[in-house]
């Protein structure tokens, strides 16, 4: 086991950082889950990925490394979050009691700042100068992009054209950061496409650039580096829910697109196992229209963008364009790990509908004065149908992993305001 | 044990249960020819397969057949382009090799290549068998690395399918040598860091990456991406046992060139493949 003190004051310790290793929640050397995971991708990037895997063993063994990462949690990031508790809004949940994880409130509005500082701090070990990444719905890419201006490194964020459309704020918050933002045209123009041409971005510059991955898919070793750095999440939801409640919560709700919010809460929480743990996909149109993003619950086991996983494809191995309001979600793939969680059967997985996530949006707004993100609006809804089975005397933690001040282009549209 | 005929004492005995690919490639290389393996992406028109014929004719040794996949990471705009050309139009693996299974013998070993999730999506047997009832002796999988191939090497062995593993310029020594030893029917030299695509010049890595590939193996090393003129066929020949020529290829089939047009351009590198026969071993 490792052996790095944790240091007096911080919030955050190589423990924190890194699992514990009981529930295999370590990939194996080969970056495998069970059989999902691993790196499927060109035999160039393979040396790229050897110096990322090594760099981060030795960074997260580094309480130098993890008193920086820990000291811009806190003095940037905004963290510790709070925990809030919504009785108005847990009314319309049979009564059971909801407590939110207000990632909204860290710096740039969503929980992707913490996975953007620790791998910005990466960047610089690696002696890399340029990062790029891949956004959705942009929060992922502003994240980056202040990461990017905070530690002085170039930055190229990739978007498809549809979501530099219907994200457009984002897309100029990114430039007024120093960013180039490169609108991806191919294919369905959105997350999955920005992904591929971010891939051929850095096969083509791997030798000065540091891919910024922003979720837990992608190849070995981003799911276990992305998920260390969301763990935090989970870690201090679960000393708060002590703390305020006296006990562990129920059930712990949380969006799936590519999954690194969901894990960031699950984590901390996967050897407790009377913690119900709930993800919640997009279910876009609904089921039945075909348009939607429901990777775990209706996918099947593929391969994209380098890992083994849970994808959309259609009848000849072609992945499916996916749909979702909420464009952080529109994804036709998910992390590993839980592909792996779903098949072992530790956590659920559900869809919500857009209409579902977007009346969840609406009745937060308005019971509790808190604008949501449509992505983490999605566990809102699950966390309303889940309160109604458990009954008033259940707990349940929600990560609300975004604000929705993004979002207001949508809703303006949606609901006529 | 020495035995020079077999070539340099340096490396192992090699064709000795070589594939029928592998058997063809070293067969050419050892009379002095440049090999050429040209790419079409299958279904890219009605009668694509008549750019087959079209290669056959302008002297190709293997062909490349792309089966075309909605997320290509490691192809640039011609390729994927083409690519969702095809695709556009309906073609599919299945479709793909049921032309292929149609035509009549060409003469020339035929390549697959695509990306793992159509592999996996058919399962490695399946998919394997698939191949090789088309017709097809080999297999290339761009994202499939070394670490990742056992399930479809051991699949593709069953079948009698030749797996080619890709080795690029970032590649370390060892690793190198493990890729050269695994692989089947030759060794693919990614002759630069990026995409598929034309450049204007050949990668100054492709000299060091073949010459590191050289002393761990004498299989067939055939140096793609980027290889789009004749000129650069010749400067690839003298590294390399010969060349793949993707892009320049798709471009023009984008364009509206026909079976005919591409016969010309393969023939004009042919000829400077065939040129340049005294170069240093």
């Amino acid at each position: 086991m490792r052996q790095v003190t944790a240091t007096e004051g911080t919030i955050l310790t190589a423990a924190d950082l890194a699992g514990n290793g009981v529930h295999g929640d370590d990939p194996d050397v080969h970056g495998k889950f069970g059989i999902f995971g691993g790196r499927y991708v060109p035999e160039a990037l393979i040396p790229a990925l050897d110096q990322v895997a090594a760099e981060y063993e030795r960074a997260r063994n580094d309480v130098a490394f993890l008193r920086e990462f820990d000291h811009l949690l806190r003095t940037y990031a905004g963290r510790p979050t709070t925990l809030t508790e919504v009785p108005r809004f847990s009314e319309q949940a049979g009564g059971a009691r909801i407590i939110l994880k207000r990632e909204d409130l860290t710096h740039t509005g969503a929980h992707k700042i913490n996975n953007v500082l620790g791998q910005a701090l990466l960047t610089k070990r690696l002696g890399k100068r340029r990062v790029i990444a891949e956004t959705g719905a942009g929060q992922h890419g502003v994240a980056t992009a202040t990461a990017a201006a905070l530690m002085g490194l170039e930055c190229v964020i990739y978007m498809g054209a549809v979501d530099c459309e219907r994200q457009a704020l984002n897309v100029a918050r990114m430039k007024l950061l120093g960013a180039t933002v490169v609108p991806v045209h191919n294919g369905s123009k959105t997350l999955k496409d920005a992904i591929n041409e971010a891939f051929r971005d850095w096969v083509t510059n791997v030798d000065t650039t540091h891919y910024l991955f922003g979720t837990i898919a992608g190849p070995h070793p981003f799911p276990e580096i992305v998920r260390d750095f969301a763990r935090i999440i989970g870690v201090e939801a679960r000393r708060q829910m002590l703390e305020l409640t006296g006990k562990l919560p129920d059930a712990v709700c949380a969006a799936v697109g590519g999954g690194s919010n969901a894990i960031g809460i699950f984590h901390a929480f996967l050897e407790d196992e009377g913690v119900a743990l709930h993800g919640y996909e997009a279910g876009g149109r609904g089921l039945e229209t075909g348009e939607h993003a429901l990777t775990l619950t209706e996918g099947s086991i593929g391969v994209l963008h380098g890992s083994r996983t849970y994808v959309l494809q259609d009848e000849e191995g072609q992945t499916i364009e996916s749909h979702s309001i909420s464009a952080g979600l529109d994804y036709p793939g998910v992390g590993p790990e839980h592909a792996w969680l779903k098949d072992t059967g530790r956590a659920a997985y559900h869809g919500i509908t857009d209409a579902e996530a977007m009346e969840a949006f609406a009745l937060l707004a308005r019971t509790e004065g808190i604008i949501p993100a449509i992505e983490s609006s999605h566990a809102l809804a699950g966390a309303l149908k889940l309160g109604r089975e458990l009954g008033p005397e259940a707990t349940i933690l929600v990560n609300l992993s975004g604000r929705g001040d993004k979002d207001m282009g949508t809703a303006m549209k949606y609901f006529n305001l | 044990m020495t035995n020079s005929a077999l070539g340099p004492a340096l490396h192992p005995a090699p064709a000795a249960g070589a594939g029928a690919v592998e058997r063809r490639l070293r067969a050419r290389r050892d009379t002095g020819r440049g090999l050429l393996m040209p790419y079409v992406t299958g279904g890219i028109t009605p009668g694509w397969t008549d750019y087959l014929r079209a290669f056959a004719a302008a002297g190709a040794d293997a062909i490349e057949v792309g089966l075309p996949f909605s997320d290509p990471t490691l192809d640039g705009v011609t390729i994927q382009q083409a690519g969702d050309t095809a695709l556009a139009r309906g073609a599919s693996t299945r479709r793909i090799l049921a032309d292929l299974s149609g035509m009549p013998a060409l003469g020339v070993p035929l390549v697959a290549s695509t990306y793992y999730n159509l592999v996996l999506h058919e399962g490695p047997e399946a998919f394997c068998a698939a191949l090789r009832r088309a017709g097809v002796g080999g297999l290339i999988v761009p994202d499939l690395p070394v670490h990742e191939a056992d399930e479809l090497e051991g699949a593709a062995a069953a079948a009698g399918i030749e797996l080619s593993l890709l080795a690029s310029p970032a590649t370390p020594q060892p690793r190198l040598a493990e890729i050269s030893r695994r692989s089947r029917g030759f060794v693919y030299a990614v002759s630069l860091m990026g995409t598929t695509g034309e450049r204007t010049a050949l990668a100054a890595s492709a000299a060091e990456l073949t010459e590191r590939i050289r002393r761990v193996t004498d299989r067939p090393v055939l140096l793609g991406f980027g290889i789009s003129t004749p000129d650069q066929a010749r400067e690839a020949r003298r590294h390399a046992d010969g060349v793949v020529v993707g892009a320049a290829v798709m471009r023009r089939v984008l364009d509206g060139a026909g079976p005919d047009d591409l016969r010309a351009f393969l023939t004009t590198l042919r000829q400077a493949l065939d040129q340049e026969c005294d170069r240093p071993r």
